[in-house]
């Protein structure tokens, strides 16, 4: 019995020292591996590419490339007339697109000291709080979807379909409404729209609880999301993170309610929600939030549209006055501006556009460092960025 | 939660200074903190604040913003060039080779400037709720200027973005490449006398959008 119990103790500290050799060795001997992370990986919303330098599970550098869907359109801009360049940017934020014209209009406005009537003002906030719905809708899936949950992502493409639908009876266009002018909005609201839409807005927020019941308490979830990417507040202003982003590392900032340029949030009552975790549970739960608060907002505004023209008068020929103008609003992925230089043309001589993504995507490689491989899909995912809103 | 939202949508305006005051006070201040960088100002009632600085007083600028005015929030960072196209708007391909038309004057906007090239850059309170443009002139013999990663990371991108486009040069910018390009892209696409080869190949069939409707004369 002692041989063979020595024999087992030999046995077993022989296998330890093996294992504690083998622990050193592949300490010693991991080599860095870099991996390649698209461009069309589901997590990128497009051709984004992102490079990882990793040690083992961790992920030592993170490099985002961008580019494969650079569309120039500063540079088109330079070329083209007022009227002609919203639908450029329409195709900017593809998921939100009558967002992208509004701070683009506003600029021109302020420039052509013309002002849209006080109902095309409305209508105007009501297109952009359905766009943000549009895009979020589908942000709240795809976390989900990220993650290894599928049925999220099927309910919002269900969901967020009515909102298209809801769009698409106004503009005519589903995904590029192009409905914005300069001076107003080229029609008004069809017949019974008003009514399909309160409709829509109670289906939204049934879509807002049935993700809470599946996502938010949902341990999976938690796990993966809860301390994974965590942006303190002064990293984010630094870098510029704007929208839902920002608000979820606790910075009370809205433009929506700070600088209402054009637009009627401060006529509504609503809030700006923030939370102060800054990890990717708090992304989520932020837009969530911004979800219902938007759903609130367009019920508000449905009630108290005024009447009137939706078209202010302007020339037929836009010749827009020289001057430069800045105009930012907060769009579904956070803040957009254009910075329009005019020159008296009929086109803008300059055209610098200011999207969310670009700057939200710019933390990266400082949020992903140290963070473990599959972490790196929920950071991304949780940050939520459109290629088209990167690249321009 | 009622401690992780925040309902004030109305702010007390009545009691702090005017926007457009306070904005007097900033450019004040920065006038102050940067003595002879400082070159002027401008500002567009209730609306925006536009300041040009010595491009040796870039970054201080840019300190000054962050720690005197509290301008956390980096916006965006970004160059000009006033130079008058040498194409035209249209740039289409009626003729081969275009006689450069007349060179129009250069003229700078808001807060003026001398030169070809102009840095700007857009920062912004998020306790004042303002936001202010600063503008550097760049001279043509020399396109550099020093970077701002030290004061706000985010402007990494920005001026490699800045510096594919307009091939402005950034002092101390650890890692200056193209952002969006290709590596061996040769041209700096947005500066107004590269060519827009799409336009010079075929004319672009949107041109007839800015012809008058039938029986409207003028506008």
């Amino acid at each position: 019995m002692t041989a063979v119990g020595t024999d087992q103790r030999q046995q077993l500290a022989y296998v330890a020292t093996q294992a504690a050799d083998a622990r050193l060795n592949v300490e010693i001997e991991t080599e860095g591996m870099t991996l390649n992370i698209g461009p069309q990986h589901p997590a990128t919303h497009g051709t984004l590419r992102l490079v990882a330098r990793l040690d083992g599970e961790q992920v030592v550098e993170a490099e985002p490339i961008m580019g494969y869907l650079h569309r120039g359109y500063e540079k088109l801009a330079d070329v083209r007339t007022y009227p002609q360049v919203t639908t450029l940017i329409n195709r900017i934020d593809w998921l939100g697109s009558f967002a992208n014209e509004v701070p683009f209009i506003l600029a021109a406005e302020q420039l052509m000291e013309v002002e849209a009537p006080p109902r095309a003002a409305w209508i105007r906030t009501i297109l952009f709080e359905l766009s943000r719905l549009a895009n979020i809708s589908l942000f709240l899936g795809d976390m989900g979807m990220q993650l290894g949950a599928i049925t999220p992502v099927f309910f919002a493409f269900r969901d967020r379909e009515f909102v298209l639908n809801q769009i698409e009876a106004v503009t005519g266009g589903r995904f590029h409404p192009n409905f914005d002018r300069i001076g107003g909005l080229k029609d008004d609201l069809p017949k019974g729209w008003i009514d399909e839409t309160r409709g829509v807005m109670v289906k939204m927020r049934n879509f807002c609880d049935e993700l809470e019941d599946l996502l938010l308490g949902n341990e999976i979830f938690e796990a993966r999301t809860r301390g994974v990417g965590v942006i303190p507040a002064d990293v984010a202003l630094s870098y510029g993170l704007s929208g839902a982003n920002l608000r979820a590392s606790g910075v009370d900032w809205d433009m929506r309610r700070d600088n209402p340029c054009g637009l009627v949030h401060d006529q509504l009552d609503w809030k700006v929600w923030t939370h102060p975790d800054g990890d990717s549970f708090a992304r989520y739960w932020v837009r969530l939030q911004e979800t219902r608060e938007a759903t609130h907002m367009i019920e508000q505004m449905l009630d108290g549209l005024p009447g009137g023209p939706v078209m202010a008068k302007v020339p037929v020929i836009i010749k827009v006055p020289a001057g430069e103008a800045y105009v930012a609003t907060e769009n579904p992925l956070g803040v957009m501006g254009y910075y329009v230089v005019s020159k008296g043309d009929l086109g803008p001589f300059r055209v610098k556009i200011r999207s969310a993504s670009f700057n939200n995507i710019s933390v990266t490689p400082w949020v992903m460092r140290g963070v473990y491989v599959p972490d790196v899909i929920t950071i991304l995912a949780s940050l939520y960025f459109i290629l088209g809103d990167i690249d321009r | 939660m009622t401690q992780l939202s925040s309902t004030d949508t109305d702010t007390s305006a009545e009691a702090e200074p005017q926007p457009d005051e306070r904005r007097e006070a900033w450019a004040a201040r920065l006038a102050d903190s940067l003595g002879n960088g400082y070159a002027e100002h401008h500002i567009i009632g209730g609306s925006d604040l536009w300041v040009r600085v010595a491009r040796d007083s870039w970054t201080d600028a840019a300190t000054a913003a962050r720690d005197l005015l509290g301008c956390q929030f980096f916006d965006w960072l970004s160059a000009i060039d006033w130079l008058p196209s040498p194409f035209g708007r249209d740039m289409d391909a009626q003729e081969d080779n275009p006689e450069p038309k007349a060179a129009d004057p250069m003229e700078q906007g808001h807060a003026g400037g001398e030169t070809r090239f102009q840095m700007v850059m857009r920062l912004y309170s998020i306790t004042e709720h303002m936001g202010l443009t600063i503008k550097a002139d760049l001279p043509d013999g020399d396109l550099s200027i020093d970077t701002l990663i030290g004061v706000y990371p985010g402007a990494d991108w920005h001026e490699r973005e800045a510096w594919e486009m307009f091939g402005i040069h950034f002092n101390n910018h650890p890692d200056l490449r193209n952002i969006y390009l290709p590596g061996e892209f040769e041209g700096n696409p947005l500066r107004k006398d590269f060519p827009l080869l799409a336009r010079r190949v075929k004319p672009w069939p949107g041109i007839v959008d800015v012809e008058l409707f039938p029986g409207e004369e003028d506008s």
